[in-house]
């Protein structure tokens, strides 16, 4: 439980610096039992097979292509203190040519009460495949990536992420 | 209400040269999740679509879900030939749009 609290502080050691880290101990040690927890808890639940919501936006965006991974990096903080406001950067490797871009790119949080989170349509005028937002993550999941080609692919990308307080309100 | 968009891109680039545009605007982002202190649900109210377009051509769009975060923040990677506006709209679940301008000049 203490080393588990002392990692927990040194990850966030950037947040306190600014000061924007949550002040309290009782907080702290309240979020850390969340930690352990949910550590103990994503082992079990990686299948995305018990997870219909997620799995039928997968299938409608895929329309019966099987997807190739590799081409998509997901920038997602390993642990996400605060689920109100998760930064999330996707890149995908494309030529974003006329002939060859990407098109679609759908954003999925795997257990959030909508697995949509966005859809972002990429052009050549982009230059590169390549943005960024904040969102919302209510427990610790997987974010899935899919992305559509000018050439009829489908790409896939997935990263798991912890998320120490949930933030999708209520 | 969508309000104070904040847009950073240069003011200059180089022809065909990729460069980062960051926007930024103020929005609680409901979710229709949350209640009030008398616990009645707040409806849902977001930013639900935004688009980016260069003279008059699409760059970049999205429709947005309920998971983005409030105060929207996007960024994107852009490419340009030549001199122009870039116009970024936001839209709203009630239909009301925000919309900004910039100018970006290629330089040799």
């Amino acid at each position: 439980m203490k080393r588990n609290i002392a990692l927990w502080r040194r990850s966030n050691a950037g947040a306190r610096a600014s000061g924007t880290a949550n002040p309290t101990t009782r907080r702290e040690v309240l979020a850390s039992s969340f930690m352990i927890a949910t550590i103990a808890l994503v082992g079990q639940r990686s299948a995305l097979a018990d997870l219909p919501a997620a799995t039928a936006e997968v299938e409608k965006f895929s329309m019966g292509r099987k997807a190739v991974p590799g081409r998509i990096t997901i920038g997602l903080p390993e642990i996400a203190e605060n689920g109100n406001s998760v930064p999330l950067a996707v890149v995908v490797d494309s030529p974003m040519t006329p002939e060859d871009h990407v098109t679609e790119v759908l954003l999925i949080a795997d257990r959030n009460p909508r697995p949509v989170i966005a859809t972002f349509r990429f052009t050549p005028m982009m230059g590169r495949a390549q943005a960024s937002t904040r969102i919302r993550l209510a427990a610790t999941q997987n974010v899935i990536v899919l992305a559509n080609t000018s050439v009829g692919g489908l790409l896939i990308g997935q990263r798991p992420v912890k998320v120490t307080i949930g933030g999708c309100g209520g | 209400m969508i309000e104070k968009p904040r847009i950073k891109l240069p003011k200059e680039t180089k022809r065909a040269e990729i460069f980062q545009i960051k926007t930024l605007v103020s929005h609680p982002m409901e979710n229709g999740l949350r209640r009030d202190k008398d616990g009645a649900m707040i409806p849902r109210k977001i930013i639900n679509s935004f688009t980016c377009e260069f003279n008059g051509r699409p760059v970049f769009s999205c429709d947005l879900d309920t998971a983005v975060a409030a105060n929207p923040y996007l960024e994107f990677a852009a490419r340009i030939e030549q001199s122009g506006t870039f116009r970024f709209t936001w839209r709203d679940d009630d239909g009301s749009t925000i919309t900004a301008d910039e100018t970006v000049t290629v330089v040799p």
